[in-house]
């Protein structure tokens, strides 16, 4: 397939889950999304970037079911895939008192599943994101990036087509940041299941996304829709090269009309 | 990048060890040098003739004030923990229930001594005493556990759609249980006192047969170094229980938690 072909797969590829009209209203009375549009299509790297607090996290929980939207409608392609959703949350998340390999079950355990039948694919999730020898260490002995890789193997375990991942990477340093995009990178190659990042980074945004949604914090307002060609190698050439740089370039371009429309 | 825990260094345990039996050795040498007499200040070599010259004694009364103590701390956990469980199924039963463990809890235990005296026999009102000041610490401290989840942990489980059930096995109750254990030090601590007031209620009317009430007859007799040999064991009691729920508060918690990171305080 030409590199023009797969970018016009990606664009035509059935939608996994489409938001309409979707508002999230607070009791507060705060107004966090309104007359909200957006596809996820299957096996999208789709990352939301804008400023803090126009509803990137918010947009996340409602996909995630986290949260009910009061106003529009979030549609599925199968009920499958709405019931299993993995979620990569800021902070790692993890049960403190249980060992990662605990951690790494529990989403299978609240499935019912017995610790036998769970272990080989507990086992294979930490494979993935290299935690295999750390399964009876507690979170607390982990440093910043293994905890991160801990809740990613949890996200990771039940399977899902479609993983959200709000800001995961950033408490971390950026050396530990560069190597986790490329692990991340990977484990999409591998696994090929869809995911919805958030990030405030731009070129984090350029060096992951297959498509980047520029967000303002006014109401429903995509700044802009950038999407970059997934078959592109994402590898330190990909950094430093001229395509990068427009993306990154046009993507703070959008990130600073959408601050300024957030700040009148 | 696996960090070990310390172990608990030398010097916790040394010096205030070194500061008590210099003390002692001050009190010691004070008592000979000023030739106090053992009526007004028995000096601690005393003391622990005392101790051993009247251990029978003393120690059937310890074990009877241990005893009534264990019981009333298991008593009122199981019913603590039941309650706080009850009252986090519901906010309707936490506002019918709470005033009334706040008033108990707020109405000294000393007024009430008395009062239970004259309805039960001297053993089951020092039972009670001993209860009544142990259960609200334990009730509180972990309905405080059970309320205070983290709100990325309850995310988690709903997005994995966990039962009520799961919720509170796999997240609740080991989010409740440091706080759990601090309710258990400070109720255990308490049932000792409580155990302790109630004797003494009862020990003012010639009943008794616990370590506080030693302390009474000890007190008529104007035998000072036996006051000074059953509060020494009171004292000790109240270390050991101390110090033996630190030491679960320890293992349970295996060092997940800060609390049990830094020092059991
Ligand atoms: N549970 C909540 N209750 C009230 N307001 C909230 C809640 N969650 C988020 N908000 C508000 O909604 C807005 C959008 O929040 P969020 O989606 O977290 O933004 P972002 O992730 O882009 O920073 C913010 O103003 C935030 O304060
Ligand atoms: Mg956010």
């Amino acid at each position: 397939m030409t590199a023009l072909g797969a970018a016009e797969a990606q664009r035509t590829a059935p939608a996994l889950v489409s938001l309409r009209g979707v508002g999230k209203t607070f009791p507060s009375g705060l107004v966090a999304l309104a007359d909200y549009d957006l596809d996820v299509r299957e096996g999208e790297t789709l990352t939301l970037l804008g400023p803090s607090g126009c509803g990137k996290s918010t947009v996340l929980r409602l996909i995630a079911g986290l949260a009910q939207p009061t106003a529009g409608s979030i549609d599925w392609s199968a009920p499958r895939i709405e019931n299993n959703i993995g979620f990569v949350f800021q902070d790692a998340t993890l049960l403190p008192w249980a060992s990662v390999f605990d951690n790494v079950f529990l989403p299978l355990r609240l499935g019912g599943f017995s610790h036998e039948a769970a272990s080989p694919r507990v086992d294979e999730a930490l494979a993935h994101v290299g935690l295999l020898e750390f399964s009876g260490a507690l979170p607390r002995e982990l440093s910043g990036g293994m905890r991160m890789r801990c809740a990613i193997a949890r996200a990771l375990v039940t399977r899902p087509a479609l993983i959200m991942m709000d800001e995961p990477f950033a408490a971390l340093d950026e050396v530990t940041r560069f190597k986790l995009n490329d692990d991340l990178l990977a484990l999409k190659r591998r696994l090929g299941a869809t995911i919805v990042f958030v990030t405030h980074s731009v070129f984090e945004a350029a060096y992951l996304s297959t498509r980047i949604v520029v967000m303002s914090r006014r109401a429903g307002r995509l700044i802009d829709d950038i999407r970059i060609d997934p078959e592109l190698e994402r590898d330190d050439d990909y950094r430093t090269s001229k395509s990068f740089a427009d993306i990154c370039r046009r993507g703070s371009l959008a990130l600073r009309v959408a601050i300024e429309e957030a700040t009148p | 990048m696996i960090h070990k825990r310390q172990a608990i260094p030398w010097r916790d345990i040394g010096v205030p060890l070194a500061v008590f039996l210099a003390t002692l050795a001050l009190w010691e040498g004070l008592v000979r040098w000023k030739n106090i007499p053992p009526y007004i200040l028995p000096a601690p070599s005393v003391i622990l003739a005392t101790l051993i010259q009247d251990r029978e004694l003393l120690f059937s009364s310890l074990i009877v004030t241990l005893g009534v103590t264990f019981e009333a701390f298991v008593i009122a956990t199981v019913c603590g923990v039941a309650l706080a469980l009850l009252i986090a199924q519901s906010k309707w039963l936490e506002r019918a229930l709470l005033p009334f463990a706040v008033a108990l809890q707020v109405t000294p235990i000393i007024a009430i001594a008395p009062l239970l005296l004259v309805y039960l026999q001297p053993g089951n009102a020092v039972l009670v005493c001993a209860f009544l000041v142990a259960f609200f610490p334990i009730l509180s401290n972990t309905s405080l556990g059970l309320a205070s989840v983290d709100f990325g942990l309850r995310d988690l489980f709903d997005l994995y759609h966990a039962s009520p059930w799961q919720k509170l096995i796999y997240l609740r109750l080991p989010s409740a249980l440091p706080q759990f254990l601090t309710g258990l030090r400070i109720g255990g601590g308490l049932a000792l006192v409580g155990a302790i007031v109630a004797e003494l209620a009862a020990g003012a009317s010639g009943q008794g047969t616990g370590l506080a009430y030693r302390i009474v007859e000890a007190g008529f007799r104007l035998d000072i170094p036996r006051m000074f040999a059953a509060l020494a064991l009171i004292s000790l009691s109240g270390l050991a229980i101390y110090g033996a729920l630190a030491a679960l508060s320890h293992v349970l918690l295996r060092g997940w938690h800060e609390s049990a990171r830094a020092q059991d305080a």
